[in-house]
């Protein structure tokens, strides 16, 4: 918030589910001069992970959180005065001895009234001023009974929650909604992994480079990381090394475990004759190089024939939402990418996917891809999927059983295209052996919710679309 | 099937149950010759006879006596009461005698109290009470208190079947009011099972009697505020179902008790209590009683209005909670 004469940068909320994040990179340093909305520094939270423009203009006058900590959402990372502005920019002690500032002054980290819709554009959100006044009556701090069992059920913090009820209080229906976004990827409690290894508290130095001003020294509730790490893991044997583990691949962890302990997890699989989809493809690689525009990949033709076939099994696209099955008209469908490095896996969601024909799917997923290696996923991107396909099939590999993206209640994947020896049928109906591309597709479907024999005939329609693949497709 | 009016559907039933069993017999004052205060046995001395059609003084302390004795020598007498109001009269025979004579020595009194109760026509502080509550208290009473001309039907035969005294609460303001198709056979309905009245899933309303109709009107208009609420008629008090409300309580989590009856000590006190008991984890609101104030029902119609729930109270209670 800017009180004039300096601009706070704080940890953004990236989606409404995310707590926290960790400051990955500090691309001005302290005394640096930054111009409005230049990149700041990197972030990564444990749904994307983007650059954080400078909400102000001036040079950084402060660094509050070293690179590699994970604070929570609003604490202030930085402060940046005017360039040229009278006193602000010499750092003055804080007093030495304030480890306990008084607890009225300690910002609450969380900024209070999380927008419902999480932000267009990853740029900080300032962090709204304390309700002047009524910090008591904030609805926010009761938590209901139903409200508390499903938080504990789904390791959910209520406190992220955004409020819909009297005076902003979480109602069952907003967490219901909240952990059915796939948002609920729970907050961490430990946040070991990215300190340095010196224990040796990095936090009450922290307050000692703001410089003073009213509200700042509270500053760093950055959560106090407990620096008393598990003795016995922290010896390694000879040959092995430590990786830290970022916010990213935390939540990844955490959401799978959490599926598996969720859903019950069943995968068929059926072989696909795709002759009728190369030549198609071929057909529209052709045209593509021709005018320019996108040429579909064998992931945009399963994707489009999923979205249309989804159309007869709702039940493949719904959701246990509760004591209900919600099932819904529409198809949001997720797309697994993977990111380098083993940086982790996200899943962008292509909207409305049952209003996309085939070049608009491909085009869609070709966006999505690319905006995911690069980390300019918005927080939208990745939220509100119904339906989700996982393409492992680039390596080679035949046969899989990919984990439910949860709450959802199916997840296909697609494997490689092969040509293999195939019999069909000749013009006298006589069987004969023939050359054919075929590709596996799995469904890994929540079997409390779908049937075998309906994810059968699920996968037996999505093989009769790709087989006879229509040109309107 | 025929459309009835509910008083029809409850005097049909009777004269359906007294034409198959000759123990079944009627007492109460003015119930013979007159045909009853509110005409629900009109005719049936004439076809059943005095004897089986007992007009009895004025004394409901005789009515409910005679009816215990009669029970005890192997009749199942159906006694009424021109007004739910006046068994308090009664209430020594009824809760003294009749509640426990089981209990205490193993003889059980089938008898059915049949009470026209409630408000809504200024009939005022002596014909408008709706007392289930203090004997919903008394072990060894059953209480019934239908809705709609099939549940009167089908559950004051249950009543009649019943080994336990059994008080009937017929709503007088549905009487003529309320119609509906009720089956022209003989069938039960057991105690103990309520009726979803309009199904939902945002807040769980549970009442009765007269009340269901209230709630069905309010939730209607909750309904075009986008809020989808569950109207459950519990039909019985004793016993009550538990399940079904606790259900409906664990889906929606936000929930209304109504009743016509006054607030302290009714019965939606017991369910109140038994939710917060049983189905705390599953609240996501204080459950919310909405009933008539502490004070004997006024006369004057605009006071009567105001003393009983109206659409619009109950509309208010909703939303309080759907804002929660």
């Amino acid at each position: 918030m800017s009180t004039g004469t300096q601009t706070e940068v704080v940890m953004p909320q990236m989606g409404v589910s995310v707590s926290e994040g960790t400051v990955t990179k500090w691309l001005k340093q302290q005394g640096e001069p930054v111009a409005l909305d230049e990149p700041l520094l990197e972030i990564s939270t444990d749904k994307v992970d983007t650059e954080v423009p400078s909400p102000g203009e001036g040079v950084v006058t402060a660094i509050l959180v070293p690179e590699g900590m994970t604070v929570e959402v609003g604490t202030v990372l930085a402060i940046i005065a005017p360039e040229g502005a009278a006193a602000p920019a010499e750092p003055v002690p804080a007093e030495p001895a304030a480890p306990e500032p008084e607890p009225a002054v300690v910002v609450a980290p969380q900024p209070v009234a999380p927008a419902l819709e999480p932000p267009l554009q990853p740029a900080p959100i300032v962090a709204p001023p304390p309700p002047a006044g009524d910090g008591d009556s904030d609805g926010r701090t009761f938590v209901s009974p139903v409200v508390a069992r499903i938080a504990a059920e789904h390791g959910v913090d209520p406190s992220v929650v955004p409020g819909t009820g009297q005076g902003g209080r979480v109602t069952k229906k907003d967490i219901l909604t909240f952990i059915e976004s796939g948002a609920a990827a729970p907050a961490p409690m430990e946040t070991t992994e990215t300190l340095p290894a010196a224990p040796s508290a990095p936090l009450p130095e922290a307050p000692a480079q703001v410089p003073t001003s009213p509200p700042v020294p509270a500053v760093l509730v950055a959560r106090p990381i407990s620096p008393q790490p598990q003795a016995a893991d922290d010896e390694l044997a000879p040959g092995e090394t430590v990786v830290p583990i970022t916010a990213m691949r935390r939540g990844v962890m955490e959401h799978m475990r959490r599926s598996v302990d969720t859903s019950a997890h069943v995968t068929s699989a059926i072989e696909v004759d795709m002759s009728r989809v190369v030549s198609v493809r071929e057909q529209l690689k052709r045209e593509a190089k021709a005018a320019g525009g996108v040429s579909p990949t064998y992931l945009a033709f399963v994707a489009r024939a999923t979205v249309e076939t989804l159309k007869a099994y709702p039940w493949v696209n719904a959701q246990i939402r509760g004591e209900k099955i919600v099932t819904r008209s529409y198809v949001n469908l997720g797309i697994a990418v993977s990111l380098d490095e083993g940086r982790g896996l996200i899943v962008p969601v292509i909207r409305n996917a049952q209003d996309l024909n085939l070049l608009g799917i491909a085009r869609a997923i070709a966006d999505l891809a690319e905006r995911a290696r690069t980390k300019k996923l918005l927080p939208d991107d990745v939220q509100g999927g119904t339906f989700t396909i996982t393409n492992p099939g680039g390596y080679g590999t035949f046969h899989g059983t990919p984990i439910i993206n949860q709450p959802q209640a199916g997840i296909l994947g697609t494997y490689a295209l092969v040509k293999r020896p195939w019999v069909v049928q000749d013009e006298l109906g006589q069987d004969v052996i023939a050359i054919r591309p075929v590709m596996n597709l799995t469904l890994t479907y929540d079997h409390r919710l779908v049937d075998g024999a309906y994810a059968g005939g699920f996968l037996r329609d999505l093989r009769e679309r790709l087989e006879n693949w229509s040109d309107e497709g | 099937m025929a459309e009835k009016t509910y008083l029809q559907a409850i005097s049909d039933g009777l004269r359906q149950e007294m034409r198959r069993d000759a123990r079944i017999c009627v007492m109460g004052e003015d119930v013979g010759l007159y045909g009853g205060a509110f005409k629900v046995t009109n005719g049936f001395q004439e076809e059943f006879g005095a004897w089986r059609v007992l007009d009895m003084p004025l004394s409901e302390t005789a009515i409910v006596a005679g009816a215990t004795g009669a029970a005890l020598m192997g009749l199942r007498p159906v006694a009424e009461m021109q007004f739910a109001d006046f068994v308090s009269c009664a209430w020594d025979h009824l809760v003294t005698v009749a509640a426990k004579q089981h209990y205490r020595a193993g003889t059980p009194i089938p008898i059915v109290l049949r009470l026209p109760s409630g408000g809504g026509f200024s009939g005022g502080p002596f014909h408008s009470q709706n007392p289930e509550s203090s004997f919903a208290h008394i072990p060894g009473l059953k209480v019934v208190c239908p809705a709609t001309p099939a549940d009167a039907k089908g559950l004051l035969v249950s009543a009649i079947e019943d080994a336990n005294p059994v008080l009937f609460f017929e709503h007088k303001h549905l009487y003529r009011r309320i119609k509906g198709d009720v089956p022209d056979e003989r069938y039960t309905i057991p105690f103990g099972q309520a009726r979803v009245h309009r199904a939902g899933d945002d807040i769980t309303l549970v009442t009765w009697g007269a009340m269901v109709y209230t709630a069905d009107e309010a939730a209607g208009r909750l309904a075009e505020d986008g809020v989808s609420v569950e109207v459950l008629d519990l039909r019985t008090l004793i016993p009550w179902d538990r399940e079904r409300v606790l259900d409906s309580v664990r889906r929606c989590s936000k929930v209304l008790v109504l009743h016509e009856d006054t607030r302290t000590g009714g019965f939606g006190a017991e369910i109140a209590a038994t939710i917060a008991e049983e189905s705390f984890e599953h609240l996501d609101a204080p459950v919310r009683r909405l009933a008539a104030p502490d004070s004997p029902v006024p006369f004057s119609p605009v006071l009567e209005k105001a003393f009983i729930p109206q659409v619009d109270d109950v509309v208010a209670a909703l939303r309080e909670l759907a804002a929660y």
